[in-house]
C-alpha cells in the first residue's frame, strides 16, 4: 500500500497513491493510516485524488482511521472522484466526514478554522 | 454487432461467463474481465462504477463467508446477458450456504451516532439492495445461486 504523508499549515496531510482501497489492501490501509496519522495534532486530510475505486471494506477502513484519531482530531476527505464520492453519499457517510472538492480548497477552509 | 430490432441497445454483446477461484485477488480479477467485456457497450463511467460495486460487493462476499480463511478455495462463475431492462448477472459458487438460507436483509447502521459507536462494516448488502435490481438467492446442489439485474444501458421508454 503505497501512502504518503506531509504537514501544511499544522495539518497532516495523507495522500493515497493507489487506485483503490477496497477489501484486498483494507487492512494494509487501516494499519498504514495509523502509522501515517501519528502524532498528528488537529486536523488530517486524507487526499484521495488518486483513487479510482472504493468499495465497502474501503469505507469500513476509512471509518475505522477516523475512530483511531480519536474525538479531538478530524478527517476530512479531499478530491473524491464522483464513483467514490458516490459510496459515501449512499451509505449517509458524507454527513460523518467534511467532503472537499479539492485539496486546496480543504487546506483553505479547514487553516481559516 | 448491431442490436436486435427494438432492443434499447445500441450495441449487441454475446451473453458470458467470467470463473475466478476465490482467494485474495480473485475479486479484483474478476471485476477487470467483467468490465473488460462490457466495454463495446460504451457505458459512461458512473454506470460502470455502478457495476463494479455491486459486483465487488457480491464478490467479496462469497470470498469472505462462502469460502472463508482456512477452507478450501473454490470456483465462482459469474454469467451475463444482456435484456431488455438491463443487464442480467448471475453468480454462482460452492461454499457455504448464506445464513438461515436467506439474502441478508441490508439494512444499513446508524451514522448519527457517537464516534465509538460508528458503524465499520454492514455496508456491503446495504449497497448491494440499493443498486441491483430483483436479487433473488437461492442454494441447489450444493450451489448456491445470486440472480440480479443490473438497470444499465437501459433507454429511458424501457424504464416504465
Amino acid at each position: 500500500m503505497e501512502i504518503a504523508s506531509k504537514n501544511e499549515n499544522r495539518m497532516r496531510i495523507v495522500s493515497v497513491k493507489e487506485p483503490r482501497i477496497d477489501a484486498a489492501v483494507a487492512i494494509e490501509f487501516k494499519d498504514a493510516m495509523r502509522v501515517q496519522t501519528d502524532g498528528a495534532i488537529g486536523t488530517v486530510i486524507l487526499d484521495l485524488s488518486q483513487v479510482e475505486f472504493i468499495d465497502s471494506s474501503g469505507l469500513g477502513a476509512i471509518v475505522a482511521a477516523l475512530k483511531h484519531l480519536g474525538q479531538d482530531k478530524q478527517l476530512a476527505l479531499a478530491e473524491l472522484a464522483p464513483t467514490v464520492a458516490r459510496v459515501f453519499q449512499l451509505t449517509r457517510m458524507d454527513s460523518v466526514f467534511s467532503l472537499y472538492p479539492t485539496l486546496d480548497g480543504a487546506l483553505t477552509a479547514l487553516g481559516n478554522e | 454487432m448491431p442490436a436486435k430490432e427494438g432492443s434499447p441497445w445500441g450495441t449487441a454483446i454475446p451473453p458470458f461467463r467470467i470463473t475466478v477461484t476465490s482467494g485474495k485477488l480473485a475479486v479484483r480479477e474478476a471485476l477487470t474481465a467483467f468490465i473488460g467485456k462490457l466495454e463495446p457497450l460504451d457505458l459512461d463511467i458512473e454506470e460502470v462504477g455502478t457495476i463494479e460495486l455491486i459486483l465487488a460487493e457480491v464478490l467479496n462476499n462469497i470470498v469472505e463467508h462462502a469460502y472463508p480463511s482456512g477452507s478450501p478455495e473454490g470456483p465462482i462463475a459469474i454469467d451475463c446477458s444482456q435484456i431488455a431492462t438491463g443487464l442480467s448477472v448471475q453468480i454462482r459458487n460452492r461454499g457455504a450456504p448464506m445464513p438461515e438460507g436467506q439474502l441478508p436483509i441490508g439494512m444499513m447502521n446508524a451514522v448519527d451516532v457517537g464516534l465509538d459507536d460508528m458503524p465499520e462494516g454492514g455496508f456491503g448488502w446495504f449497497l448491494i439492495r440499493h443498486l441491483a435490481k430483483d436479487v433473488t438467492y437461492t442454494r441447489e446442489n450444493e450451489e448456491n445461486l445470486l440472480s440480479m439485474r443490473l438497470a444499465i444501458g437501459v433507454a429511458p421508454q424501457a424504464l416504465s
